[in-house]
């Protein structure tokens, strides 16, 4: 098998974007990319795109056919992707096979989706499509609620306070000051996330990602043409997505998540790094519980010391392992099909020493942990500065 | 959007959410909702049959909803939980006729047949089990 790199990056301002539709995000991101890797449309090959539920949010299915048409690519083969909010990771995934296979030799992956068009709990509705829709949703659980279960056990089981779970957003909120493309530029306090409003016990309101808008691409190649692009490639060193049970409540054990275990531990075995080789990671922060469940499940800690590591400072731009550097989905927005491609942005900008005043000196390994519904996908991804 | 489906798509549940049935194999004795012809151990060389479930059980997890999805709006703020069932499967509904701080882990509960929502003004309305605190 081939090794893969990545020499473009391309990712617009997460937010509301009231004068921007699928054609104006995906378009954004698409040419930054391009232009990033110095290629023309003609090198491209493929386009892998995810979007969770842009039929929900916009009334627009489709769309592996109207990612080449709005890049003005036809006939280039288009594939759609759709994990969730793992959407995008999974093109990702699914972009690195095409390469490693030696079938495609420049494929553009991403993600978008475009959430803002819709009033408040229609969004939730679809949102709750990525859970077990007859089973769970059925009864009035939303993804806050999901969330809200795990926390709530993992407070019970493992003693993790309220306040160690406000640290979490305080940190990406800290983080994404730095970050030109964040939807929030605004430092919280522990204090602001203990007085936000509930929002499902004991979940409050700044423990919430927040609905956006946004889209992001990357430019993959062969390694061995990765120099005739950049100086600066990033090496994939692993790709691994694991499945898990749709339902939360069908798992034995709602504290962890089996699927990142799954993916990371086959991640580390690809790559041939242990978690403490690992430098930064941008982890899934859908709700500030699951950073906590995921520095545990990935290694960083030993279970049920997630709430402990954020409080002791090591997450931090600077401390022994950063998290989130770019103010994670918390903070950084959750346009939920452009996640893990904005996530692999970070990694990407964090490796070639381009993240300003969130860089983490001297990076040289990233891990990219995503997740689809509760834990039912998740996909890591590590990169290297180095190809070995 | 709309919400409202056929009725075929609520019908062909009404067994498991009326009458809490779910599935149980004989090769492995594990029980779990919902029903399915695969055992999730066994895989095909489970036995599995239909089993209903006697309703009792015990809060594994719970939250109180207080931003509603669709439909649901009328009934914030309401507990969801995550149910183990006595037989050892879990279930999720909400739990009624108590006050939310009253749910906590581990406390028994009961299963009760009520209204789960209105599928807008046309739809159908739908019923299934919620749970209630037991006796212990």
């Amino acid at each position: 098998m081939r090794d893969v790199a990545i020499v473009g990056i391309g990712i617009t301002k997460f937010g509301e974007h009231w004068n921007s539709g699928l054609k104006e995000l995906i378009t954004e991101a698409g040419i930054k990319a391009v232009e990033d890797a110095g290629i023309s449309g003609k090198d491209i090959q493929l386009i892998i795109g995810g979007s969770m539920s842009s039929g929900l949010f916009v009334g627009q299915e489709h769309t592996g056919a109207l990612f080449t048409d709005y890049l003005g690519l036809n006939p280039v083969p288009a594939i759609r992707t759709e994990a969730a909010c793992a959407s995008s990771s999974v093109a990702l995934f699914t972009g690195v096979m095409a390469i490693q296979s030696g079938r495609y030799d420049c494929v553009v992956v991403g993600g978008v989706e475009k959430m803002t068009d819709v009033y408040g709990n229609l969004a939730t509705t679809a949102l709750a499509g990525a859970m077990d829709r007859d089973n769970e949703a059925h009864f009035g659980l939303t993804f806050p609620g999901v969330y809200a279960l795990m926390a709530q056990r993992h407070m019970y089981q493992y003693g993790t306070t309220r306040e160690q779970m406000a640290m979490v957003a305080v940190k990406n909120h800290e983080n994404a000051m730095h970050n030109p493309n964040a939807q929030f530029h605004r430092k919280i306090t522990v204090e602001d996330v203990l007085n936000s409003p509930l929002v499902s016990d004991p979940l409050r309101l700044l423990d919430c990602s927040p609905i956006a808008d946004g889209a992001a691409a990357l430019i993959i190649v062969p390694a061995e043409h990765a120099k005739k692009y950049t100086d600066t490639p990033v090496y994939i060193r692993a790709s691994a997505q694991a499945s898990d049970t749709l339902g939360l409540y069908m798992r034995p054990d709602i504290t962890t998540v089996g699927a990142t275990i799954s993916a990371v531990q086959n991640a580390y075995r690809q790559a041939g790094l242990r978690p403490g080789d690992i430098d930064f990671a941008e982890v899934h922060d859908c709700f500030t519980i699951n950073e906590i469940i995921a520095t545990e499940d990935l290694g960083f800690c030993r279970k049920g010391e997630g709430g402990n590591l954020v409080q002791s400072g090591d997450t931090m731009i600077g401390g022994r392992i950063p998290v989130n550097t770019s103010g994670g989905l918390k903070a950084k927005g959750h346009p939920v099909g452009a996640t893990g491609a904005a996530q692999v942005v970070e990694l990407v900008e964090q490796l070639r020493g381009e993240a300003g005043g969130r860089q983490v000196s001297g990076a040289e390994n990233g891990l990219a942990h995503n997740v689809g519904g509760s834990g039912s996908t998740v996909v890591v991804h590590i990169m290297s500065r180095n190809r070995k | 959007m709309t919400t409202e489906k056929s009725v075929a798509h609520h019908w062909r549940k009404f067994k498991e959410r009326y009458c809490l049935v779910g599935s149980h194999c004989q090769s492995c004795k594990a029980y779990f909702y919902p029903t399915s012809v695969i055992c999730p151990k066994c895989r095909r060389k489970g036995r599995v049959g239909e089993y209903k479930f006697s309703g009792k059980g015990k809060v594994f997890s719970h939250t109180t909803i207080r931003v509603a999805p669709e439909g649901f709006e009328a009934y914030v703020p309401y507990v969801i939980a995550i149910v183990e069932l006595e037989e050892g499967a879990r279930v999720v509904s909400q739990v009624v006729d108590c006050k939310p701080d009253e749910v906590k882990i581990g406390i028994p509960v009961e299963s009760c047949f009520r209204k789960i929502r209105e599928e807008g003004k046309s739809g159908l309305v739908l019923y299934g089990f919620k749970f209630r605190p037991a006796e212990s």
